[in-house]
């Protein structure tokens, strides 16, 4: 497959702050990759490198063939940005936010309205076009901000964080507007997230941390990486529970919370073995496929959690919410 | 081509956004009235009984105070609007829109020029209304003399939304804005000559009131409403027209430095 994105040794220092560090890696042509991980891991310094706006300390990119160093115009040109913050003009209407974008991207001016009125359709606000952006919701914001990012017929549309600070309905509304996209153009997605389960609608995802990208792989590749499924179970008396797991099957047990955790591949196919060569009363048990949150926590040790969200982010959530002014 | 249709869009957005703020165009005008028509003749009252029969008068012979003034209060109405016009970009870097024009791939100086014209344009626009005030202060327009106005508005209009947007570009937040203005708009005002004569004044406030670009021009508006001049025009358009030049070169100059 063609790369549309190479990385190479890209780094960006922000006095002793190591913000990304020495990151490689491409992005093929047509796929939804995802960057995962947890605030302030160089997600959105990345992207800001990637698009222009920030000059890497050292190292480089190419993006659609250009040089982002040397050819910034070319590569602005061959994408769209959804930027994590709202920058919109909410004074104006949405089809004026539109139209403004389409002017300033050079767009021919027969083509313009077409393309306006089919920005417009894919993110169903065709009905609200003429209303004043302040009036919208915090979803249709967002929904507007990925119809302007779309009228330059970008190569290459970044989505940073397109979800935060939306409700779940309107979150899983934008990942449908986002796949129904792929399949109308050609067009290579790029996003952020620090929601695992939002993660699982990429074709591959980087997990990056610390500045450094930690694992790449599909989803189900990076589920593979744990050691199978993931099964909790409750009983009587855990010490011992624990211990006989350990002796008859091998498998390395830990205690959370008053129960027992372990994982095992095939785990539906364990459970029946389990309850008939245990000698200890079993009260629950509790059988799960990995999710990325598992994959995360095992290279890293951490767990990423929505309420680790800085100030910055309740402010933007906040902001996004109440609308701007 | 492509650059003048950026700067085109820019300025586009700018007279859009103007025109839907009423309460903005309502509030300059209100605020110049109250000067004009509440100070001026106030003033004017208590500076006529104290100069009744003086050996020096306040102002020329035979002119009204309200009149002296309102040339004064047109520079004043251009002044603030272009600095406040230049100063929404601040506003735009706060609530995120700049990032938006910043990416775009038109050159930064298309964006300085565009913002300059946009801002230029809404002051002309508000200083035109100040225009229809002339026949309650008691002064006779022709359609020559509006002509000329309009051109020497524009002139101190662009220049001065070029300064704010000199200022602006290094600004980060709102806190600097309210600074700006009583620090730099109200001093201008203050020492322009709009609201008094400049004569007989001490040397320190000489020095500072020949320093203010405000000062030529409401000259040259002075000049062309009521036929009083402090310099001669050709001196009033030469330091506007260099005033203009060098903020909006370095205008162009900010905005191609940032990030």
């Amino acid at each position: 497959m063609d790369k549309i994105i190479e990385v190479e040794s890209l780094t960006k220092k922000f006095g002793e702050l190591v913000a990304v560090d020495c990151v490689s890696f491409d992005v093929e042509k047509g796929e939804i990759f995802g960057f995962l991980g947890p605030n302030g891991a160089g997600k959105s310094t990345t992207i800001n490198m990637l698009c222009t706006l920030l000059k890497p300390t050292s190292g480089g990119a190419i993006l659609n063939g250009f040089d982002v160093l040397k050819e910034p115009h070319a590569v602005r040109r061959s994408i769209g940005l959804v930027f994590q913050d709202p920058s919109l003009d909410d004074r104006l209407t949405a089809r004026e936010n539109l139209e403004f974008h389409a002017m300033v991207y050079n767009l021919a001016p027969k083509d313009m309205w077409d393309r306006i009125a089919e920005v417009l359709r894919l993110v169903d606000l065709e009905d609200r076009q003429n209303d004043l952006v302040r009036n919208f919701s915090g979803g249709m914001k967002r929904r507007l901000e990925i119809a302007r990012g779309l009228i330059h017929y970008p190569k290459v549309l970044f989505l940073d964080e397109p979800t935060l600070g939306l409700d779940p309905q309107t979150r899983n509304h934008i990942w449908q507007y986002v796949h129904d996209l792929k399949e109308r153009e050609e067009i290579t997605i790029f996003l952020t997230t620090h929601y695992m389960d939002e993660a699982e609608n990429c074709g591959r995802i980087a997990i990056i941390d610390y500045g450094r990208i930690i694992a790449l792989d599909t989803p189900d590749g990076l589920k593979r990486q744990v050691g199978g499924d993931i099964i909790t179970i409750k009983t009587v008396d855990n010490e011992r529970a624990a211990r006989e797991i350990k002796e008859r099957y091998g498998l390395e047990v830990s205690r959370d919370d008053g129960s027992l955790k372990f994982e095992i591949v095939r785990g539906e196919e364990f459970i029946p073995d389990l309850i008939s060569g245990l000698s200890i009363e079993i009260t629950s048990i509790n059988w799960r496929k990995p999710t990325l949150e598992d994959v995360f926590l095992k290279l890293t040790g951490r767990a990423i959690r929505e309420e680790d969200a800085g100030p910055v982010d309740r402010m933007r959530m906040y902001a996004r919410t109440k609308g701007r002014r | 081509m492509e650059n003048l249709r950026a700067i085109y869009t820019i300025w586009l957005r700018d007279v859009k956004r103007f025109w839907r703020d009423k309460p903005r165009m309502i509030g300059t005008v209100a605020q110049a009235s109250l000067f004009l028509f509440v100070l001026g003749t106030g003033l004017g009252r208590g500076l006529a009984g104290a100069f009744a029969g003086g050996r020096d008068p306040f102002l020329a012979p035979g002119i009204d105070y309200v009149v002296f003034i309102y040339p004064g209060i047109i520079g004043m109405t251009i002044l603030f609007t272009s600095l406040f016009s230049a100063l929404s970009i601040i506003w735009d870097r706060e609530f995120g829109f700049l990032k938006e024009v910043l990416v775009a791939p038109i050159s930064r100086s298309a964006v300085a020029i565009g913002k300059a014209l946009g801002g230029a344009t809404v002051a002309l626009f508000q200083g035109t209304i100040m225009l229809v005030f002339a026949p309650f202060v008691g002064v006779a327009l022709t359609p020559g003399m509006v002509i000329k106005l309009w051109l020497f508005m524009f002139l101190i209009a662009f220049s001065f939304t070029s300064m704010g947007i000199v200022i602006a570009a290094r600004m980060r937040t709102m806190e600097g804005f309210h600074m700006i203005m009583n620090f730099v708009a109200l001093p201008m005002f203050f020492l322009s000559g709009a609201m008094f004569p400049l004569k007989g004044l001490p040397g320190w406030m000489e020095c500072l009131v020949n320093m203010d670009p405000l000062t030529y021009g409401v000259d040259m508006l002075r000049y062309t409403v009521v036929g009083l001049n402090q310099y001669p025009l050709s001196r009033d358009l030469l330091v506007m027209v260099g005033f203009g030049l060098l903020m909006i070169v370095l205008a162009v100059f900010e905005f191609n430095r940032a990030d």
